[in-house]
């Protein structure tokens, strides 16, 4: 065995940029932990199922909220008033009730819906359009659908209700769109219950992916030290374990969005059904884009958050004995 | 390469491993330190290499003073010395050549590269041909080679063992010391640590006595000039 030190006198190999070693070490790294997720895909898929569950929950909810917000939309913002004349009083009559209600300071507008109108609408939305046909004549009176004026208050509100109630020719007020607004407001509350319950979410999400590693870092503790004694840095000895961290959030977040997607299939035949009952095409609005991309983004910052934070605790300690 | 002055190793317990020990070793020497286990044979190779700092004095190897490595820097530091363990500390889950490759790819050298330095490294120690086995398929003192191998893949101009022949039986430890002795033809500097006195006899290198952390007052025994 003769012993040169002729490795340098041989034919000289071109040396890549450190930039170039640098990625292609990261690549490697990177399908190096892939490789050791694949070696247990058992308790790997188990992790990134519980990943996507705590992950698709609120993006689930989150779906429901959007589509009853998109629903109660149409309904919309301001509170009117729809005030129903008596049976009684005449078309021309009505229209010039409406044009002296408009001039009050507290109202806005005054929209005149006529009997036959609101017969018409109602024929359309309803879903009873065949019945409503054997009716002799037409049962609804005149409306004035009174929109307040923007600044209203309560008081004032209060005060309008009673003197459009007062009036001769009024036979009932009804104030539509009070319970939208309370529809709303509850969605709001539901919407900050999910900011916080996500946030509670993403917690345990940092601390199942910063358990898993710390267990990852209990095996390899060996591979660790040995690594350290010939010299490796604790950012060397870091870098496999949050590339793992990385893929399990990506995995996780990609399973997310398909439990999401796979949830609103199984909505999409009952939600049909329903609106065709209703005779109306009602349709779940899915994720957009940028939030099936927000999914996918948050479960790969948490994955790289947990396995940042759990080596930057353990690989300090793990010091060659 | 390796200055000792006045370093003293306390433990937590007050119990001293080191007590005041002084010593040099040159450039391109090969020094074996000897003595019984507990006399601070480990505790010295462990300062060199920083996985302790002592108590007291200093420690000064290749012109840098150990005490003043910075925590940070102490990986940098390692890089340069080429370390052998007596239980060969191999990752078992990758083949030899993987194994060998570990420091270069801790100082970011090339694939090809470090190919090349590897399989130059293995021909040294005589394993080319196993470069793509797995450790535990070679014998105890092939495992010595490849830990060698490995210490000695980025050219350190210092290499420590610790017992390196401490597992091996009287040939292997022969062909072990005789690879160290090539090595340190070459210029390279050897701190070994042993407990074999007749192997070291036959080499007839420099010996360390140690003694209950202090230099032997008088050696054991005379080294034969004529072996």
């Amino acid at each position: 065995m003769a012993v040169t030190r002729n490795a340098d006198a041989v034919a000289p190999v071109r040396k890549s940029s450190p930039l170039a070693i640098w990625f292609a070490r990261h690549v490697s790294i990177s399908i190096g932990s892939l490789g050791r997720l694949s070696r247990h895909p058992f308790s790997s898929l188990m992790i990134i199922l519980v990943i996507a569950v705590t992950l698709a929950l609120p993006a689930a909810v989150n779906l429901v909220v959007k589509n009853a917000r998109s629903i109660s939309g149409s309904w919309d913002n301001a509170l009117d008033f729809s005030v129903f004349l008596k049976q009684a009083i005449p078309e021309d009559e009505a229209r010039a009730l409406g044009r002296l209600i408009e001039q009050r300071a507290d109202v806005d507008s005054v929209l005149f819906v006529s009997a036959s109108q609101a017969l018409a609408d109602f024929k359309e939305h309803s879903g009873f359009g065949a019945a409503l046909d054997q009716l002799p004549d037409n049962p609804l009176p005149h409306t004035l659908v009174v929109s307040p004026s923007a600044g209203h208050t309560s008081a004032s509100m209060i005060l309008l209700h009673e003197e459009l109630g007062n009036l001769p020719e009024t036979e009932y007020v009804q104030v539509d769109t009070e319970w939208v607004q309370r529809f709303h407001a509850i969605l709001d509350i539901v919407r900050q219950a999910i900011a916080i319950g996500a946030a509670l979410l993403g917690i345990a999400i940092v601390v199942i992916i910063g358990n898993t590693i710390r267990l990852d870092i209990e095996n390899r503790r060996n591979e660790i030290e040995v690594t350290k004694l010939i010299g490796a840095s604790n950012a060397f000895v870091r870098r496999p374990f949050l590339w793992t961290g990385f893929w399990y959030g990506l995995f996780g977040g990609l399973m997310a969005l398909a439990l999401v997607y796979y949830g609103l299939f199984l909505l999409q035949g009952p939600v049909a059904r329903l609106a065709g009952l209703y005779q109306s095409n009602i349709a779940i609005a899915s994720m957009s884009l940028k939030e099936a991309a927000a999914i996918v983004g948050i479960g790969v910052f948490l994955g790289l958050f947990g396995s940042w934070f759990t080596t930057a605790r353990h690989m300090r300690r793990i010091e060659p004995r | 390469m390796i200055q000792l002055e006045n370093a003293t190793k306390r433990f937590p317990g007050g119990q001293e491993a080191l007590s005041g020990l002084s010593l040099s070793v040159d450039r391109g020497e090969m020094v074996f330190v000897t003595g019984h286990s507990g006399a601070g044979k480990s505790t010295l190779l462990r300062l060199i290499a920083l996985i302790e700092r002592p108590t007291s004095g200093q420690v000064i190897v290749d012109g840098q003073n150990t005490s003043r490595v910075k925590r940070r820097k102490i990986p940098a530091y390692r890089r340069q010395i080429g370390m052998v363990f007596q239980d060969h500390k191999l990752l078992y889950d990758r083949p030899v050549a993987d194994n060998v490759a570990l420091p270069l790819i801790i100082a970011g050298v090339g694939h090809r590269e470090a190919s090349r330095k590897v399989r130059a490294a293995l021909d040294q120690v005589g394993l080319l041909h196993k470069e793509k086995q797995r450790p535990e398929t070679l014998s105890a003192g092939e495992q010595q080679r490849v830990g060698i191998a490995r210490a000695i893949v980025s050219r350190p101009k210092l290499l420590i063992a610790d017992e390196p022949t401490g597992n091996l039986d009287p040939d292997l430890s022969l062909e072990v010391m005789r690879i160290f002795r090539r090595f340190n033809e070459v210029g390279v500097t050897l701190l070994i640590a042993s407990h074999d006195i007749a192997l070291i006899d036959r080499l007839g290198c420099r010996r360390i006595a140690l003694e209950d952390g202090r230099l032997q007052k008088q050696p054991e025994e005379e080294v034969d000039p004529w072996l």
